[in-house]
């Protein structure tokens, strides 16, 4: 009787809104590809830590206070007596540094799998929109606690509109709200960073969903999967996303949380990469501090800037890194989309990529020595020699062929079972029966593992063999 | 490939050097489940660091709720006379005075440990020496030409510098010429004491944290395994498939 | 796609472990996120105990201090007073101070620990506003039957100077009495009973 009535009233809304129907189009008949691998988690894990940032925020608004006397002792007011309080800053602040790992290694996917490109771009150009704002907010939100970081912070990156030619004096100063950042600057940044940039986020993350669930997901083998479809118009290598996307989500999620949760029980700070040392002291306008790096997140970009030696020049420089990704879909002249059968050559130029990039990272939390400005120019030609030769060398590149149907790689489960079953042979080659010299007691000690020792020719064996594969995998 | 190795290794190199040219601090032993360590620093804080640096951040009442202590064993043992329990670390000393004093006001210490770390406060309290070139006749080896006076000489007593020569090059060492009131193992227990104390001051709620982490750890670990089992259930149908 | 051979139940006991757990999950975490609302330590430190000299209030005199924020009155109330009081039984809804909120020691008709020092909370019971003190006998906008008491500006509730509701009023009880005691005869504490603390 009442599981009736009940589903009368479900009813009387479904008559009324297109609850099901939105459910079926974007979960229960939204075919993807079903060789999603690693990769594929980190959209979902966006979304989650969106959700998270969001909580945690509104939450934190409710003891936060947005004044230039009052921020920072309001931090450490939620910090120790509010209920609670310091969980919910560190998630909203683990949840920062977490966001930008997600999404980077998201974007990582996307050069990989060739994601970007035709019919894609447009997904491509909302997900940097939603980088862009991304960063918009991670930075407005870091000037909030009002420590030293956070002010000489902001500081730094508003003179950056000061570089523009004839308006960028007066643009940094309409920016600031003041001659230097201060309670103005404070009190509109909290605006933004509470309303308007999370209702922009909102919007964009819609788009990207709308405009992926039109065209279809890609895949780690870069092929469509809707040029071979059943009878009921069902592409043969699609699974439903709900439920076995969900639930494989679900196991990403779980890993996730994990990971998650240590940082913010047990790491919090991150050794000053989430949480920066300075930081700790409240905002003076009289005394910078000795060594000012931005938020993990922002070095690669920070270290761009400061590798050219010219203030306007170091400005473009550091929007050009993030521009010209806007341009992928249409520097990559390859029409194959997965790393899996594109040519040694794109391999290699990612992967130098990846590493300039985490280079450039590292580089941006250092002193600017010499040396260092030396190697941050470098890597700076590389990030951008990576994206202005692309149209370059995709052409020469000598491209394997590709499957018409996806293909079966090994699941993580069953590579795991693979080494498992090799690692005794492994084993037996890497170490060499020691000779026996005492008797030890206990018996524990007398099996294989104590009883031999590494062996120097056998290491060098297996390290052959693993280069040679990696060299193999780059071809 | 060579050249990014080789590259690589260069960098490592090169700001590694520039790491090691900074002073070697020596280690703090901080243990904050030291309950009794704990409420000495607080003693020592309230008697030798209070008078001019404040712990605004920080409640009498907190002290004795975390140390397990009765309120009025706080009150009566640490908190200075005619303190509430609800009261903040609050210092005594006028903001005018101390700019004149001492030329700038005296940080407040509750986050301090979280800015400098433990270690760089055990060695900074213990690095004073005889300067007679410092307004108040001594310099700090941490922190050079610091502004505070060592509040602890009479407990520590006075150091001066030594120059040694060694293959490495020259370097500085602090040598104790007039024992203070402490010998110098009730004097380093003291000073860890304190640093315990700012480094639970710092966070009070992180051994709270880091119980709590267990349990979420735990129940993660519950929720993955389900989750895993049930993936691997619904996969049968597409795993089927392909076979 | 679909096969005949699936271990439906053991699907069903997955899913709904999972969803169990899941919200296990959810609602732990929700204990945090709902927690946070109530009042912090600041909050408590502000809404400690208060000491009070009461040796300086005169007969008839009524003065407010703040307790947690909230306008606590001190009345010194002459003998007179507290004679009229006895002849209002019949016109109050709770004479006893049954369905009242106050602690044990002041559940007496004249609702204090000692008679002439009335203690209470200036918050009508209704909906929150502070009643005005009308300490005076039969003024003319009260009408004849006012004996002096408390009036509550926001919907006309009345009380006497014991705090008790009369009848055919909004007020559903008599205003609350805090905890308070005599540290001495001439000091009390408010917030804070005998023996348990109760701030």
């Amino acid at each position: 009787m009442k599981i009736n009535r009940l589903a009368l009233c479900g009813n009387w809304i479904l008559e009324r809104f297109p609850l099901a129907k939105v459910w079926n189009e974007h979960m229960t008949h939204y075919y993807a590809p079903k060789n999603f691998n690693f990769w594929y988690f980190f959209g979902s894990l966006a979304l989650l830590v969106l959700v998270n940032q969001f909580v945690t925020g509104i939450l934190l608004t409710m003891n936060y206070k947005p004044d230039a006397k009052l921020a920072f002792d309001s931090v450490e007011y939620i910090m120790r007596d509010v209920n609670w309080g310091w969980l919910i800053r560190y998630m909203h602040s683990t949840g920062a540094s977490a966001f930008f790992i997600v999404i980077y290694l998201h974007m990582f996917r996307g050069l990989m799998y060739g994601s970007f490109k035709q019919p894609r771009e447009l997904i491509w150009i909302f997900g940097m929109l939603l980088f862009v704002c991304l960063m918009a907010e991670a930075f407005m939100g870091y000037l909030l606690p009002w420590g030293q970081m956070s002010y000489w912070g902001a500081q730094v990156i508003i003179s950056l509109f000061s570089a523009i030619p004839v308006i960028g004096d007066d643009l940094s100063l309409w920016v600031r709200g003041d001659y230097v950042v201060s309670d103005a600057t404070l009190n509109r940044f909290f605006a933004f960073h509470v309303i308007s940039v999370p209702l922009v986020l909102v919007m964009l993350v819609f788009l990207h969903i709308v405009a992926l669930h039109e065209v279809g997901s890609n895949n780690p083998d870069g092929i469509e999967i809707k040029k071979y479809k059943d009878e009921q118009g069902i592409p043969l290598d699609g699974i439903p996303f709900h439920p076995y996307y969900t639930v494989k989500d679900l196991v990403g999620v779980a890993v996730f949380l994990i990971f998650f949760a240590t940082v913010i029980f047990y790491m919090p700070e991150m050794g000053g990469y989430f949480l920066e040392h300075a930081n700790f002291i409240p905002a003076d306008p009289m005394k910078t501090p000795e060594h000012i790096a931005p938020v993990w997140y922002f070095t690669p970009f920070y270290a761009i800037l400061r590798a050219i030696p010219d203030k306007f020049a170091g400005v473009i420089g550091m929007g050009g890194a993030i521009v010209v990704l806007f341009l992928l879909p249409w520097l990559d002249r390859n029409p194959v989309r997965s790393i899996r059968y594109r040519g040694g050559i794109y391999k290699k130029a990612l992967l130098l990529f990846v590493i300039s990039f985490i280079c450039l990272g590292y580089l941006g939390t250092q002193p600017a020595t010499p040396t260092a400005t030396l190697f941050a120019r470098l890597f700076t030609s590389i990030y951008f020699g990576f994206f202005l030769l692309m149209p370059i060398y995709t052409r020469w590149e000598k491209t394997k062929p590709v499957p018409q149907r996806l293909t079966e790689q090994h699941s993580l489960e069953e590579q795991l079972h693979t080494l498992e079953e090799q690692l005794p042979a492994l084993f037996e080659e890497i170490t060499e029966t020691k000779p026996v010299t005492t008797e030890i007691g206990d018996p524990a000690f007398r099996s294989s593992f104590f009883t031999r020792r590494p062996n120097a020719e056998g290491l060098l064996n297996v390290t052959t063999r693993l280069v040679k594969k990696l060299k193999e995998s780059l071809d | 490939m060579k050249l990014i190795t080789t590259l690589l290794l260069l960098l490592t190199l090169s700001v590694g050097a520039h790491a090691a040219e900074e002073t070697k601090l020596q280690a703090a032993n901080v243990d904050l489940s030291d309950k009794v360590s704990l409420l000495r620093g607080a003693k020592h804080f309230v008697t030798y660091c209070l008078g001019c640096h404040s712990a605004k951040y920080m409640r009498y009442l907190r002290i004795a709720l975390d140390a397990g202590v009765d309120e009025k064993i706080v009150l009566k043992d640490i908190a200075p006379e005619g303190a509430s329990i609800y009261d903040q670390l609050h210092s005594a000393m006028n903001k005018h005075d101390a700019e004149k004093w001492f030329g700038t006001q005296p940080p407040d210490l509750s986050l301090i440990a979280r800015s400098r770390g433990a270690d760089w406060l055990y060695s900074y309290l213990k690095s004073y020496y005889i300067d007679p070139t410092r307004p108040f006749g001594v310099n700090n080896m941490v922190f050079p030409d610091t502004a505070m006076p060592n509040p602890l000489w009479q407990l520590q007593g006075e150091q001066h510098t030594v120059q040694r020569k060694t293959i490495w090059g020259e370097y500085a060492q602090l040598v104790l010429d007039e024992p203070g009131k402490l010998s110098e193992r009730e004097f380093d227990r003291m000073v860890n004491d304190l640093v315990n104390f700012l480094v639970y001051v710092g966070e009070p709620g992180q051994m709270e944290r880091q119980s709590i982490g267990k349990y979420v750890l735990a129940f993660l670990l519950i929720f993955l395994v389900i989750a895993y089992l049930l993936k691997k259930e619904y996969w049968k149908d597409i795993h089927k498939d392909v076979h | 796609m679909i096969n005949e051979d699936v271990d439906q139940s053991k699907r069903q006991f997955l899913t709904s472990a999972l969803t169990v757990v899941g919200a296990i999950g959810t609602g732990y975490l929700a204990v945090p996120f709902l927690a946070q609302m109530q009042p912090s330590v600041k909050a408590m430190a502000a809404g400690a105990p208060v000491e009070v000299d009461i040796s300086k209030i005169e007969a008839g005199q009524l003065i407010r201090v703040a307790w947690r924020g909230k306008p606590v009155w001190i009345l010194n109330r002459t003998p007179e007073v507290i004679q009229t009081l006895k002849t209002l039984d019949s016109q109050l809804r709770d004479p006893l101070s049954q369905e009242s909120i106050q602690p044990e020691y002041s559940k007496n008709p004249v609702r204090s620990i000692k008679p002439e020092i009335f203690v209470a909370v200036g918050l009508c019971t209704h909906l929150g506003c502070s009643p005005t003190f009308r300490p005076e006998i039969a003024p003319h906008d009260l009408g004849e039957k006012w004996k002096g008491g408390f009036f509550c500006p926001c919907h006309g509730s009345w009380f006497d100077l014991a705090g008790r509701v009369y009848q055919g009023v909004p007020a559903p009880t008599n205003l609350e009495i805090p905890p308070y005691r005599y540290i001495t005869d001439t000091l009390i504490i408010v917030g804070e009973t005998d023996g348990e603390k109760k701030a």
